[in-house]
């Protein structure tokens, strides 16, 4: 009898195996879990509002300077490497540490980052009273609060005034949104009006209309014209003087060095003050920093705010490739499958389609560009835009086909989905069908086809998936790095096809690579990658979501 | 329906071919799957209201000969069919005949319960929906003397519009059956329906092809000789693509004429 025990035993029973598909699994949970772990803690800790730290700070030429801002964070480096680049750094020191500190107050230091060597600075303490302001430009404000002024007049002093510069500060903001509401709704309004009139004049033109009809609609134009004109004038007139209105109060600041500034309510987003909030009032204001970067504008060249128009602009997106590669797919896959003629012409097509979800996207936005923005945008807007020219209306990148570049390019995954749902259908079914007399189409749409859906979702998920996360082809067929302006609005005919977008993808790229504050902008990558990450996995479960229901309707037990 | 016709007394000991109201007749009907012969030269009759049952050993062309008469070997891009098959002396292979209509006529039950996914309502009510049929008050009554006709009404009166994989494969059967009623053919051509069901179910579905033979000409092919024995009234028996033999139940179980039907029946091979 053989060993029981030995190796070759052990290797036989198949235990190896098992561990080594373990082995793999458990990999492959370490990296999904690493890569998610690093985004959420890097992005989500951004908007925990951190202590505002102060030290002194004792150069080795030049005065001592009191500075006071977030530590980003610290690193230890070799002495030499610093010396190398040009630091004096004491003879007996080989390693130092250094900290990275948002100072903020880019109107007064220039830059709103910058790095202290360890042997440089005293310890750092977290002054009572220090406050942070959020400001519309020039970035964050920190120091300490002096006087509220109202116009010339002071209102409050000291850490007294903090409950009525929050107060002042809501009612700054209130008048900006009303503001901001104006030019989005009306002002947006009268453009488009007077643009329409614009065009149709020159459509006029080039229809070359008798002289009578065009003075006719000159004179109606004029009219209109000065209506909407007049409309704007009052308009104008309200904004200027809500933005008076904003202006009135103002803060007077003292830096953590002692320089005075004067500050805007208006420029202020939000005040807080770091280092005397609760834990309690520090999750709030976590809270509302997530909902605001959800919910906002980018600011500051994307390097602040929020990701909204990103989030809008991929979504918005994906649902129109959605609508246009489900029927285009699965018709291709129903009419492959079941009407054309098995043969080598046959497979050649399937192969073709098969290797065409491997074809590199970018090829995919070349093409895009190439036929659908230049070519068929250029058509339309010669057949139906004509008088907008030379300004491309659909002959220049835009949502349309941007959305249209990632159905081409999903359409594979598609096909290939549906054609596999569509064999699965066991053909018992199929005769039961026919044998009560119904046609081969008839068979098809009313049995085959809705049995064939669950497939077909798994198809759209799977294009969901690589569309919402594809960059590539889209910076050349209609995202762009800011488009503050949603395809979707008041104006007819409400959805803008011809409208470019942001996408959250091209948003970490431009983020990420392309910002001229790499610091600032750091933790916004993050969240925003983490956003994506969320809105797929969002996308995907409602899409499962349906497909399981669809699998529960038509639950076979040949499934 | 049909509860005086239960205890009725059985078939009358003499049935004669030769007497019958002929409903299908098959003339030299040759099959070719490609190159290959599968049915050689095959004549016979099949007479109008009575169960005509096929039986032999696997591969001797029985259920290739009864999806002949629905014309389902169609669906088959390598057959060819030669020869003519008479409905009521009109022959379905001529081309101008509508298959689909001819399938209205001549329905189907198969060896495996194939329900639709749908509704058992929905199922039942199916071929009539095809045929633009869409008064509710129209559909619901076909569906309950369709359920009732396939001996499944009680079963399933208070669940008509669930799910009809719900329903265990002997209520499937009868289930595809009822749908196969619905649309009223005049003959129904049953392939082994009971050969993928337990006992009991076999005895429901042979209950009711006992009922039906009084509305529908039934033509049932088996693997099952008992059954064979039990509800039909002619048997053919087949082998290698020839009809071998075909005459009243009675007689061939008791004293065929041929050797080898006598060896298949009394199970000497096959």
């Amino acid at each position: 009898m053989k060993s029981l025990f030995g190796v070759r035993a052990w290797f036989r029973s198949g235990t190896p195996w098992i561990w080594l598909n373990a082995g793999a699994i458990a990999l492959c949970l370490v990296m999904v879990i690493g890569v998610l772990g690093l985004i959420v803690v890097r992005g989500g800790s951004h908007f925990w509002p951190a202590d505002l730290q102060q030290t002194e700070w004792s150069p080795e030429s030049g005065q001592k300077k009191v500075i006071m801002g977030e530590l980003v964070r610290a690193e230890t480096v070799s002495a030499v490497m610093l010396r190398e680049s040009g630091a004096t750094v004491p003879a007996e020191l080989e390693a130092v540490t250094r900290y990275l500190v948002k100072v903020g107050n880019r109107d007064l230091y220039g830059r709103d980052f910058s790095w202290y060597m360890d042997y440089e600075i005293s310890g750092w303490t977290a002054p009572e009273g220090a406050i942070a302001l959020e400001r519309r430009e020039r970035g964050n404000f920190y120091g300490f609060p002096l006087k509220l002024n109202e116009g010339d007049t002071l209102i409050a002093e000291g850490t007294a005034m903090w409950p009525e510069l929050l107060k002042r500060v809501e009612r700054a903001n209130g008048i900006f949104q009303q503001m901001k509401d104006i030019e989005k709704n009306d002002i947006s309004r009268i453009n488009n009006q007077i643009e329409k009139l614009r065009l149709t004049e020159r459509r006029l033109v080039l229809d070359k209309v008798s002289d009578a009809e065009m003075a006719e609609f000159k004179a109606q134009a004029e009219a209109e014209n000065q209506v909407l004109n007049d409309e704007y004038a009052v308009i104008q007139q309200k904004l200027d003087q809500l933005r008076a209105e904003s202006n009135r109060d103002s803060l007077v600041a003292r830096s953590a060095e002692g320089r005075e500034v004067t500050i805007s309510l208006a420029n202020i987003v939000n005040a807080f003050a770091p280092n005397d909030m609760s834990v309690w009032q520090k999750t709030k204001h976590y809270f509302n920093g997530i909902a605001t970067f959800l919910s906002e504008e980018p600011r500051e060249a994307n390097t602040e705010g929020g990701i909204f128009p990103a989030i809008f602009g991929t979504v918005t997106m994906v649902i129109l490739m959605a609508i246009i590669v489900t029927p285009f797919g699965v018709l291709a896959a129903i009419y492959l499958r079941e009407y054309a003629k098995q043969g080598p012409l046959l497979k050649i097509i399937r192969i073709s389609v098969y290797n065409l979800a491997g074809v590199p996207s970018i090829v995919y936005g070349v093409f895009g560009l190439g036929f659908f923005v230049y070519i068929m945008g250029g058509s339309i807007d010669q057949l139906f835009y004509p008088e907008a020219l030379p300004s491309p209306t659909f002959g220049t990148p835009g949502l349309f086909w941007a959305s249209l570049t990632l159905a081409l390019l999903t359409l594979p995954v598609v096909i290939v989905s549906t054609e596999e749902g569509l064999s699965r259908i066991p053909s018992t079914i199929r005769m039961g069908s026919l044998a009560l007399g119904a046609t081969k189409s008839e068979t098809l749409w009313k049995v085959v086809v809705p049995l064939a859906t669950p497939a077909m979702m798994t198809g759209l998920i799977l294009a969901v998936a690589r569309a919402a996360g594809e960059v590539a082809p889209l910076m050349l067929v209609g995202v762009v790095k800011l488009a503050p302006t949603l395809p979707i609005d008041g104006n007819f005919p409400y959805i803008h096809l011809d409208q470019k977008i942001m996408h959250l993808g091209f948003h970490v790229f431009d983020v990420g690579f392309q910002s001229p504050n790499v610091e600032a902008s750091r933790p916004l990558l993050y969240a925003t990658a983490l956003v994506l990450v969320l809105l797929i996995v969002v996308l995907n479960m409602a899409a499962i979501y349906m497909r399981n229901r669809l699998r529960e309707k038509y639950r076979s037990d040949t499934d | 329906m049909n509860q005086d016709k239960l205890t009725a007394p059985p078939v009358e000991n003499e049935l004669k071919l030769s007497e019958e109201k002929i409903k299908l007749q098959v003339n030299d009907l040759k099959l070719y799957y490609g190159d290959a012969l599968a049915l050689k030269s095959v004549n016979m009759t099949i007479p109008e209201k009575r169960v005509t049952a096929f039986i032999g050993p696997s591969g001797c062309g029985k259920s290739t000969l009864l999806r002949c008469f629905n014309r389902m070997n169609d669906l088959v891009d390598i057959c060819r069919i030669e020869g003519q098959i008479l409905m009521d002396g009109q022959n379905i292979y001529d081309p101008k005949v509508d298959v689909a209509e001819l399938r209205r006529q001549v329905g189907m039950v198969f060896q495996k319960p194939n329900p639709f996914p749908k509704s058992i309502y929905e199922n039942v009510a199916y071929g009539l929906r095809l045929q633009g049929v869409k008064d509710k008050r129209v559909l619901d009554e076909v569906v309950e003397t369709s359920l009732k006709g396939a001996a499944l009404w009680n079963e399933v009166k208070d669940r008509l519009h669930d799910n009809a994989f719900g329903l265990s494969g002997g209520q499937q059967q009868r289930l595809v059956i009822a749908r196969a009623i619905a649309i009223e053919p005049e003959v129904l051509l049953l392939d082994e329906p009971a050969s993928a069901l337990d006992p009991i179910s076999t005895l429901k579905i042979e209950e009711l092809i006992y009922e039906l033979k009084d509305k529908y000409t039934i033509v049932i092919v088996t693997h099952n000789m008992q059954q064979a024995a039990r509800v039909s009234d002619y048997t053919a028996f087949m082998y290698m693509g020839d009809l071998i033999e075909f005459d009243a139940t009675n007689k061939m179980f008791t004293n065929p004429s041929q050797q080898q039907t006598e060896d298949y029946i009394t199970g000497r091979f096959g």
